[in-house]
Formats: structure tokens, C-alpha cells, sequence
């Protein structure tokens, strides 16, 4: 089955973060995820948004956020890059530290990773890029691969 | 898509009705603006009713934590009632929901505030 892929190039601004949801929504609900599953990856791209907007560029209106769905036979992959600093991931307090606990912000990251099957973080100096992976369960092309 | 805010007393308790989403954006800035009002009003024991609070993401729990602190920073009361299953889990996997002191009743959260 070939790959199905499409991309968006977007503002840095908080409409983008609506948009990045409901898109995901529909392609998780396309690729036949169920609800709870649908939920968990609109909002882990939700909170992927935020962080390209809000933290990679900053509102800043020359940047941009790029978004990319592609399916796979097996897998939903999400590609999101801003073009901020770098996220330094390693820098990131695990939000379940008790000393953290209680903070007010931080927790998209983890969010994400608690949602999501499989999450990378690449940062540069021309910005960052989240791939995000979600396996495709109960797929009829799983089904005739798996051993009889 | 965005949130409502209602607030009602019931025997010294403020329950504040909300419904929607408290996302980024006007949702969390509602809730913090509702929380900040009340408070500078003395209205001190908060009652946070998510019953139709269908969506929550992370600005939105950094919103509660906030609410919950500020709240309790004034030596106020801020306890939550009817969480929907999503905002249960989020609070369970965020391990907030040991942390809030969640209601299930109305009638019961209300006779839980100190008197």
C-alpha cells in the first residue's frame, strides 16, 4: 500500500494550535484509530503545537510551523518543526519529580510521550522537529502478514 | 469549542459551573480570571465543577495547579467535583489527582469545606 503523506506550513499563532488539533483529529479518525485513541493523538499534537509556538518561535510572524501526517501500512506519523533555538530535551524537569509536582508548566512533553508510541525530539539551530508515531492497530494489512 | 464560566453559592461555598474546554488560550484565562475575582472578593472556598468540561490540556492543568496554590496561598479552599473520565486520567498520569481533593457529590464537596 503506498504511503499516504501531506504537509501544512503554518503561522506562529495560537489558531495554528486549533488547527494542528482538529487536523490530527481527522486524519487519526481517517486512519481508523478509535475515539480514546483519537483523542490522545489530537492531543499530543495539540500540545506539539504549542511547544512550536509558543516556545520554538515565539509568536514571531516570520516564522513558521510545519506539520506532516504520513500513513503507513503500520504506523500514523506526525512530523512537526518550528524554527526556534533548539529544544534542549534534556533540560526538560520530569513533571512527576515531587519537586515539580506542583509547577504550573512542563507537562507537554511528557504528555506527548505518554500518548504517543514512539516519540523523537531533534533539536538545531534552525529549530526543532518532533516526529511522532502511533502504531495502527487491527489494520487488515497487519492481519494478512501475521503468521497463519 | 470555548469555555463558559457560572458561579453559584450554596452554604458558604462558591461552585463555579464550568463547561467547555480549558486549553490555551480563553479557557485558561477564564478559569484564572474567575479564580483571581472570587478571591479578591473573600469568596475563599472554591468549588471547581469540570461535570461538562469535555477537554483539558496541559495549559489547562498548569491553569488548575495555579488556581489550586493561589487559592490555597490566600488560605482558601479550591477542591474539584465531577471530573469527566479525560480529565481523570490527565490528572491521574500527571499524578495531580492525589494532590486536588476531588469530589464526586455536590452535597458532600460542599459539607467537606472547613466551616
Amino acid at each position: 500500500m503506498p504511503a499516504d503523506r501531506v504537509s501544512y506550513t503554518l503561522d506562529s499563532t495560537l489558531e495554528t494550535v486549533n488547527n494542528a488539533e482538529e487536523t490530527a483529529g481527522r486524519m487519526a479518525t481517517e486512519a481508523g484509530f478509535d475515539d480514546e485513541e483519537v483523542m490522545k493523538i489530537s492531543m499530543a499534537v495539540r500540545e506539539a503545537a504549542v511547544n512550536a509556538v509558543l516556545h520554538g518561535n515565539a509568536y514571531d510572524p516570520s516564522k513558521k510551523v510545519t506539520l506532516a501526517f504520513e500513513r503507513t501500512t503500520r504506523d500514523l506519523v506526525i512530523v512537526i518543526k518550528d524554527q526556534g533555538k533548539g529544544l534542549d530535551a534534556s533540560k526538560i524537569p520530569d513533571p512527576l519529580a515531587p519537586e515539580n509536582l506542583m509547577k504550573t508548566s512542563g507537562r507537554g512533553i511528557f504528555l506527548i510521550r505518554s500518548f504517543m508510541d514512539e516519540v523523537e525530539i531533534h533539536p538545531s539551530q534552525t529549530g526543532t522537529e518532533l516526529i511522532m508515531i502511533k502504531h495502527v492497530h487491527g489494520n487488515p494489512a497487519d492481519s494478512k502478514e501475521a503468521p497463519q | 469549542m470555548t469555555m463558559k464560566s457560572s458561579t453559584r453559592q450554596v452554604d458558604g461555598v462558591t461552585i463555579v459551573d464550568l463547561s467547555g474546554r480549558i486549553t490555551l488560550g480563553e479557557g485558561s484565562v477564564v478559569l484564572r480570571e474567575t479564580v483571581r475575582d472570587l478571591l479578591s472578593k473573600g469568596q475563599k472556598k472554591i468549588l471547581l465543577n469540570l461535570g461538562d468540561v469535555n477537554y483539558i490540556d496541559s495549559s489547562g492543568i498548569g491553569e488548575l495547579v495555579s488556581a489550586f496554590t493561589t487559592a490555597k496561598n490566600q488560605g482558601g479552599e479550591l477542591k474539584l467535583l465531577n471530573l469527566t473520565k479525560k480529565v481523570h486520567d490527565l490528572l491521574q498520569i500527571t499524578k495531580l489527582y492525589t494532590v486536588f481533593d476531588v469530589k464526586e457529590d455536590e452535597a458532600g464537596a460542599v459539607k467537606s469545606f472547613t466551616k
